[in-house]
């Protein structure tokens, strides 16, 4: 009877473990918006999906180079992270001194975030989908025309070094989602298809020799001035760049 | 409890046994004179009709794998998939050994790409004879959905691209996002069959190393056929 009991427990221990390990993710019911730089049509249409609750944290991304060898500091390759790669950490499995487990994983490339998400059966956020959710406050699902939403993602452009903030320590907007703001940048999975020329004087002109049917991209609402800053660097981003404040999450 | 750690180690030691007798039966053995004609044996032995010792045949596998020594910043280190105009399905490391110059582009595009497109076939004509047959010359779309092999196919036809040395491309979607990551080519579909993207020619080595990129339409190509020629050497 004893011995049946402690397997009981121990199942239920290991089920707990278990649902633990693999993050939350919320739902994310679709809509129809505007985003920043329109198409021929302007809106945009978003189906249901579902999203990461939190940044993927350094612990994560720990768990996972232990199992993917291939993206240990020492044996990424070239064409797949630059040389700052995982730059802060100690050695292959040990993080920086200063740095938490808790807080977001950051200096990863594009290919290695890909790759984490795919091995959780999930996938990065298209920039659509990154927007639509990010677009929220506490309350309302759409806040970009509230001062006081701009403000605050501008005051955190200011504020420095926030990537060594735990997750959960911003808001939790509309969607139950944190962190979307006020704690680094995340990839998106097409943060290529923001065509603006690595000129900055030109992206006022459309360079139509470089970038074919480009004269059909133009940002719609000027006044969202955040929203900008991060179409232009995700417009500089190369996939194997890693950066400080660079991290990511994932979505089904 | 001991009993069951006799017998998992008694499994394991099984189990790593027959994984040492499966890599020794992928040496096969052949008559050196061939009397049985293209008769491989598994075994090492002497051959019924000549009696002379069977010799081990070199695998192609392996030679393969002794060739794959492929830097760090190789796109031979890709691993998806890409299904020819012909219909073959191949890995871009297939295309080791030949320097590549490589295009994104999608057939229904009727702005740039066939400038590009003319772009690719002017670097063709600039390039000398004994250099062009060392040289392939890659057009991945980045319309995976609209652009089958059959299309791609058309496209060759009708553009006079349908020789040896063009190969056009097409992947999965996220294949063809992968790859453009690797070129820097930015892209964006506007609508259905309509596509922004960057027109950037890439140059790479016979080793999948990137050499040159070629920015723009239309620009002189001298740099470019600079480089290509420069990879012979």
């Amino acid at each position: 009877m004893n011995t049946i009991c402690r397997l009981k427990v121990v199942i239920i221990l290991l089920w707990f473990v278990g649902a633990n390990c693999q993050s939350a993710m919320v739902s994310i019911k679709g809509g129809t918006y505007t985003p920043l730089y329109g198409v021929d049509s302007l809106q945009v249409t978003i189906t249901d999906f579902e999203m990461d609750v939190y940044p993927v944290t350094n612990a994560d991304y720990l768990a996972f180079v232990s199992k993917r060898t291939k993206w240990r500091r020492s044996k990424v390759i070239s064409l797949f992270a630059d040389k700052s790669y995982l730059s802060k950490w100690v050695s292959d499995t040990i993080i920086g001194a200063d740095q938490s487990l808790k807080a977001a994983a950051t200096n990863v490339s594009w290919f290695a975030a890909n790759d984490y998400c795919s091995s959780k059966g999930k996938r990065l956020p298209t920039i659509d989908e990154w927007e639509y959710v990010a677009m929220a406050n506490e309350t309302q699902p759409d806040a970009r025309t509230i001062e006081s939403y701009n403000e605050y993602i501008l005051s955190w452009y200011e504020k420095p070094k926030t990537f060594n903030s735990e997750i959960g320590s911003t808001f939790m907007n509309y969607w139950k989602v944190y962190d979307l703001h006020g704690l680094v940048w995340e990839w998106t999975e097409d943060f290529n298809s923001v065509l603006v020329s690595g000129e900055s004087r030109k992206d006022v002109d459309t360079d139509s020799d470089l970038f074919c049917g480009s004269a059909a991209i133009n940002a719609t609402d000027l006044m969202n001035y955040a929203a900008f800053m991060r179409y232009a660097i995700r417009g500089s981003l190369k996939a194997k760049y890693t950066m400080r404040n660079l991290g990511f999450r994932c979505v089904k | 409890m001991k009993r069951i750690y006799i017998v998992l180690a008694i499994i394991t030691s099984i189990m790593l046994g027959s994984c040492t007798t499966n890599t020794n039966k992928d040496q096969t053995y052949q008559c050196p004179m061939k009397c049985e004609g293209e008769k491989t044996f598994a075994k090492q032995g002497s051959c019924i009709i000549c009696n002379m010792a069977l010799k081990p045949i070199k695998d192609n596998t392996k030679t393969l794998a002794s060739a794959d020594d492929i830097s760090d910043s190789s796109i031979f280190n890709l691993t998806t998939k890409w299904n020819t105009e012909e219909g073959n399905t191949i890995e871009l490391k297939e295309l080791k050994g030949k320097t590549l110059v490589m295009v994104m582009i999608y057939t229904t595009c009727k702005a740039a790409c066939p400038r590009l497109v003319a772009d690719m076939r002017n670097i063709e004509k600039k390039l000398p004879k004994e250099n062009l047959k060392n040289t392939q010359f890659v057009l991945i779309s980045i319309d995976p959905e609209t652009d089958t092999p059959e299309k791609l196919k058309a496209f060759a036809i009708e553009n006079y691209m349908d020789g040896e040395q063009w190969t056009f491309l097409q992947g999965s979607v996220s294949g063809v996002r992968e790859f453009a990551n690797v070129l820097a080519v930015k892209y964006k579909e506007i609508s259905p069959l309509d596509f922004s993207h960057s027109n950037i020619i890439s140059v790479f080595s016979k080793e999948g190393e990137l050499v040159h990129q070629q920015e723009g339409l239309g620009v002189n190509n001298n740099e470019t056929i600079k480089k290509i020629i420069e990879t012979f050497k």
